[in-house]
């Protein structure tokens, strides 16, 4: 009977998003917005006023477990995932590559916002370090869009013979270029005498971020964190509003049905492009951002695993749902960066051993997708459409018991 | 009379060879503007291979197809889809997890702009643009029958109404010519009934020119104004369904040797 209760409520939510789906998905998004926006600005307002003043034990808390530099990155991370939510989510086309967008937007903001290129000396609204005035310096807004664009760019020289190709063997393919372009990284010191990327050692420091005559030092981490927030945000905004328009209905034919989208006058090439060269975009500026978060741009970091914790935050929280896919970045950034190395700490401690945990991070990563593919296939908040056809058989039992319900009814009302 | 108009889409000497096998041999085919043309023929005939052609899914070995006084040959299937021939399927093909509504709003992609930009900041253009979209869709979903499921999943639509709902998303395009792969397949004969007057209000009232591969016998024979038959690859038979229904060599390939006999015999 519980059960019965439970798939009813649960056939009438289908029903309800058949009948309105816009006016369903726009109350979701609406209260998911006001929730986003009431937790930066909580993140905010505690970090900058409270915790400087709170007792001591306070602030160890949340140093050890809500540290600004985690929330931060967490912001970061959310951007990333929902760029590669548009290309994997939206478009379905499986992208195994994703960390070289990562790694060429950091290496826009190495190139463009340190004393990096000492040869010149350019300076505009930038803000280099006391006494280093060689080298590029920008303005940190002129460097994300600088590194949106350059990844976009990228994105569409890579997708253009990539994006011809089918499932698996895109797969293979981006996963080609997503160790390529890091390699190069790391072996670019020397190109022809040139040295383009300061190779495995990396460039640093970026500048600080200054931004209408405000710096934002090494300990500004409240303010840093409100931009990259900002920056998610904008992310968001950007995934709804795609979503329900041409190129989104174009993305989900193209995810369904790609024979059936391009003989109903869709341009496959060019509008597979459009999703690789968005998710580019963000997996840019998410680069530039990253980079100003931890001051510096470091070859080894963009490597494969970065690819696959991305992917796993969009099929973790719900292929193609925005605020699933944010919660899925949220929590695998935190479990990444913070959640692993205390709850060592504490197991440690506790039990005297020594085990790394942070080192297990693939291990735990692998038995939660496993675990999310038994029991809940279609990620945390998963798309309405998707889960649907995840559970297609309860559905299917759940309209015989309204239908009998529907007929007792009718039965009941005979008798009257 | 329709037919002596001249042809909107005119296929000439169209062949189409796999490997060894030649699945459609030297076959031209005009459909005249304003018209209801078939194409029939026994299983393995080179029906869909034909019509693979003609939406530009397959390149013909050799031949060319003309539309509208263009050659469309080898053009891309989008292209030649917005260019204004539009198509259902066989095999019902819609975009299942999409609803009606959207499903019918896709095929209006290649008539829409709105880009990146516009969508997100929700221009005053991209707001008009989806707006006459939205309306177009619901008309077209009128027309077709399947008005109240604009915001169903096209997967939850009876396979009637999905079938509907292909037309209407093929009529998106707004077409010139209008393909229909065995539309009535799966359809009951009450249905099938039905299907006849749709085709024909297709016609008259979204002016679109229609071909129709069909199985279905009387269907076929009470619609087309003209029918050509394959059988192997190779056109065997043209003319008004009169001429089709006593050509000999029809029967032939339908009812083998024997069978043509056999009704001869009859008659």
């Amino acid at each position: 009977m519980a059960k019965g209760a439970k798939l009813r409520k649960e056939k009438q939510s289908v029903a309800v998003s058949g009948e309105s789906l816009a006016q369903q998905s726009s109350s979701q998004n609406r209260r998911w917005t006001r929730g986003f926006i009431i937790a930066v600005v909580l993140i905010y307002v505690i970090n900058k006023f409270y915790i400087p003043v709170a007792p001591m034990q306070v602030k160890v808390a949340f140093n050890t477990w809500l540290s600004l530099t985690s929330m931060g990155e967490i912001m970061v991370f959310i951007l990333m995932a929902l760029g590669l939510n548009i290309v994997v989510g939206y478009a379905g086309l499986l992208d195994l590559g994703y960390v070289a967008f990562w790694a060429l937007g950091g290496y826009v903001a190495g190139w463009l916002m340190s004393g990096f290129f000492d040869q010149v000396t350019f300076k505009f609204g930038g803000n280099p370090a006391k006494g280093l005035p060689h080298g590029i310096h920008l303005n940190v807004f002129l460097v994300l869009i600088a590194g949106g664009i350059f990844t976009a760019i990228w994105g569409v020289i890579i997708g253009a013979p990539t994006l011809r190709l089918k499932s698996d063997y895109l797969a293979l393919v981006t996963l080609g270029f997503g160790e390529i372009i890091p390699q190069f990284m790391v072996n670019g010191e020397n190109i022809g005498g040139f040295n383009m990327t300061n190779g495995s050692k990396g460039i640093n420091p970026v500048d600080n971020i200054k931004i209408f005559g405000f710096e934002f030092g090494p300990f500004a981490l409240a303010d840093k964190f409100l931009l990259y927030a900002a920056l998610a945000g904008m992310m968001i905004f950007l995934s709804l509003r795609l979503r329900d328009g041409r190129l989104g209905r174009a993305w989900l034919a193209i995810r369904e049905d790609e024979l059936a989208a391009s003989m109903m006058g869709v341009p496959l090439m060019r509008t597979k492009l459009a999703s690789y060269a968005v998710g580019a975009t963000a997996g840019g500026v998410g680069g530039v951002a990253f980079a100003t978060l931890i001051g510096g741009v470091y070859a080894e970091r963009f490597n494969f695993q970065i690819s696959i914790i991305i992917l796993s935050m969009v099929v973790l929280g719900g292929m193609g749902n925005v605020w699933g896919v944010m919660l899925g970045a949220t929590l695998l950034a935190w479990i990444n960066n913070t959640g692993l190395v205390q709850i060592g700490k504490i197991f440690n401690a506790a039990t005297g051993m020594n085990v790394d945990f942070p080192s297990f991070n693939f291990l735990i990563f692998g038995v939660l997708l496993v675990l999310m593919m038994l029991f809940r296939r279609e990620g945390f908040i998963p798309e309405a459409r998707v889960r649907l056809i995840m559970h297609e058989d309860e559905f299917a039992d759940v309209s015989n018991v309204t239908d009998q319900i529907k007929l007792e009814g009718h039965h009941h009302h005979e008798s009257h | 009379m329709s037919l002596t108009n001249k042809p909107v889409l005119d296929a000439q000497n169209i062949s189409v060879v796999f490997g060894g096998l030649v699945a459609v041999n030297d076959v031209s085919f005009a459909i005249p503007e304003g018209s209801i043309v078939s194409l029939i023929g026994p299983n393995g005939a080179g029906k869909t291979t034909f019509f693979n052609v003609l939406t530009g899914l397959y390149q013909p070995t050799s031949g060319q197809v003309i539309f509208d006084d263009k050659d469309i040959t080898g053009l891309s299937p989008n292209k030649i889809a917005a260019g204004g021939v539009a198509r259902t399927f066989q095999n019902i093909r819609l975009f299942g997890m999409m609803t009606a509504q959207e499903n019918v709003m896709v095929a209006m992609h290649s008539h829409m702009k709105a880009g990146v930009f516009a969508t997100t900041f929700k221009t005053k253009k991209q707001r008009q643009e989806e707006s006459e979209a939205r309306d177009f869709a619901q008309e077209l979903l009128d027309f077709v029958g399947v008005g109240e499921t604009t915001h169903e999943y096209a997967r939850n639509l009876s396979y009637g109404d999905q079938r509907r709902l292909e037309v209407a998303r093929a009529l998106a395009l707004r077409p010139k010519v209008l393909l229909l792969d065995e539309p009535t397949a799966g359809m009951n004969p009450n249905e099938s009934a039905q299907f006849v007057e749709f085709v024909h209000r297709l016609r008259s009232e979204r002016a679109v020119s229609i071909l129709l591969i069909e199985h279905d016998m009387s269907v076929v024979m009470q619609v087309s104004e003209r029918i050509t038959v394959l059988d192997q690859g190779e056109k065997i038979a043209e003319g008004s369904p009169t001429e089709i229904k006593n050509n000999p060599r029809v029967i032939e390939a339908y009812l083998g040797k024997s069978g043509s006999e056999a009704s001869q015999n009859v008659n």
